[in-house]
């Protein structure tokens, strides 16, 4: 190929002809992984408006596992039984891990750790709305599971096949953790449903306060989500919001059946001739508020998250110290 | 985090939570705050030109060895400030269900890595020499146990 060029260019090229040329072979090359639908990694050319966008969605992502440790985290202490306790305290180290893969995975695009911890901090960054709303019995901890999580696993599992290598890696170490989540929340909410009238009740309510809320984790209607043509142009998305959300509901009109519970909307049905299930209105309204920062606990949530990243300073402060002193004993030693 | 009282309910009445909570804005949430880096080298999977953080945790890459008689694989990354600090790191991150019965970290700025640009040049010696396998030679073809 390069012989070819200086045949055909007789003076040297520029620098800025140069690029042109890297960038174009690029593309060309970025455009055929696409059409393989093989895996593009982190030191190939990619377009800039793909790593962008990969960027914005894995670092959100992330911030997403890390705020959704407190919903739960908060119900530790107050966990029915020890056994309980042990499992949701296991839950919530699964979803700071899932956080730590997925920040990994978005290092490699270039941004650093430090710089998107500055920005859920200083609250410039998004992440799941879903986290925002409080969870206010002990029956939340069923609805979570089974919903939040339920969700979760539908909108992650075909990002295992993400065109992106760290990022669909990364999901599918998170896939093979979700299923003890959602099956835990499941077997919370069946417990409950199985006791006594109050119990039951209590289960019921937190099932009609997490229904809408986990729908609308699927992201806006597909008329109003200009970006998700582009992802799955991609191969980032595989399936659109409509559709995720569509088989999500055909999963759990099933399961609530099991729970002896219901789900609160009169409105869900299998459509024969879409093959999909339709459900009620969602309020999109209250989807945007609380995207926007301004749901029942987003303050709290950040709040929180700061609190913690600031009591935490000492120990990477002293952390760091002690490995620097080390090393410095380490190198006399050597030395002598 | 108080064991009494529900850390989850707001100071107002909780029942009308959802429509009725304080409109409380957390400032800007420009999705688009965050722009891309383009860094061209770098030896390891992460491209960030620095892999070492504010607070002076660097980057480190773990193998995992899941069970006896298999090799190290590559299980992801983390940060941490000294080798001893990502073993454990790692253990807790990587080995949470017995996946593991063995585990090495490596400064991520310790390894080198083939360019990604020269794909083509840098692994084309073997193309085209199909003779380096077995299936190359047909004419045995039936005759058992070769
Ligand atoms: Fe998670
Ligand atoms: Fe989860």
């Amino acid at each position: 190929m390069a012989a070819q060029n200086l045949q055909s260019v007789p003076a040297e090229p520029t620098a800025e002809q140069r690029q042109e040329q890297a960038d174009r072979e690029g593309q060309a090359y970025f455009d055929r992984i696409m059409a393989e639908d093989s895996r593009i990694e982190p030191k190939d050319w990619m377009p800039a408006a793909y790593r962008k966008t990969l960027l914005r969605q894995i670092s959100q992502h992330a911030h997403s596992e890390i705020i959704g440790m407190q919903p739960e985290a908060n119900w530790i202490t107050r966990a029915p039984s020890l056994k309980r306790k042990a499992i949701l305290m296991a839950k919530v180290q699964d979803e700071a891990g899932h956080g730590l893969y997925l920040y990994s995975a978005a290092e490699t695009l270039g941004h650093t750790r430090d710089e998107m911890m500055d920005a859920l901090i200083a609250g410039k960054a998004r992440y799941s709305s879903i986290f925002n709303y409080p969870a206010l019995t002990w029956a939340d901890m069923g609805a979570i599971g089974w919903l939040v999580d339920g969700a979760a696993i539908c909108n992650q599992v075909p990002l295992c096949r993400a065109s992106y290598g760290p990022y669909g890696r990364a999901m599918v170490r998170i896939c093979k953790e979700e299923s003890f989540h959602q099956r835990q929340g499941f077997e919370i909410l069946l417990e409950l449903s199985n006791g006594t009238p109050e119990q039951k009740q209590m289960a019921q309510d937190a099932v009609n306060r997490w229904y809408a809320p986990s729908l609308m984790m699927f992201g806006p209607p597909d008329d109003d989500s200009p970006n998700s043509k582009q992802s799955m142009a991609w191969n980032i998305k595989r399936f659109s919001n409509d559709e995720l959300r569509s088989r999500f509901v055909g999963m759990m009109v099933e399961q609530v059946k099991v729970l002896g519970l219901t789900l609160p909307d009169s409105q869900i049905r299998y459509n024969e001739d879409t093959k999909k299930w339709e459900h009620g209105p969602l309020d999109w309204n209250e989807f945007q508020e609380v995207l926007a920062g301004r749901g029942p606990c987003n303050a709290q949530r950040l709040e929180r998250r700061r609190e913690a990243h600031d009591d935490g300073a000492w120990v990477r402060e002293a952390a760091a110290a002690y490995a620097a002193k080390q090393s410095a004993r380490m190198q006399k030693e050597n030395a002598a | 985090m108080s064991p009494h009282g529900n850390p989850e309910e707001p100071a107002s009445s909780a029942a009308e939570i959802k429509r009725e909570a304080p409109k409380v804005s957390t400032g800007s949430t420009n999705d688009s705050v965050i722009e891309p880096v383009e860094i061209k080298s770098s030896t390891t999977e992460v491209s960030t030109s620095s892999t070492t953080g504010r607070s002076g945790w660097g980057l480190w890459e773990v193998f995992v060895r899941s069970s006896r008689g298999l090799s190290h694989v590559h299980a992801g990354s983390l940060h941490a400030p000294d080798a001893a600090m990502a073993l454990r790191n790692a253990r807790d991150l990587y080995t949470r269900r017995n996946e593991g019965v063995s585990i090495w970290v490596v400064p991520a700025e310790a390894i080198a890595a083939s360019d990604p640009d020269a794909k083509g040049s840098f692994f084309e010696s073997p193309q085209g020499k199909d003779y380096r396998h077995a299936t190359y030679y047909t004419k045995s073809e039936g005759v058992k146990h070769l």
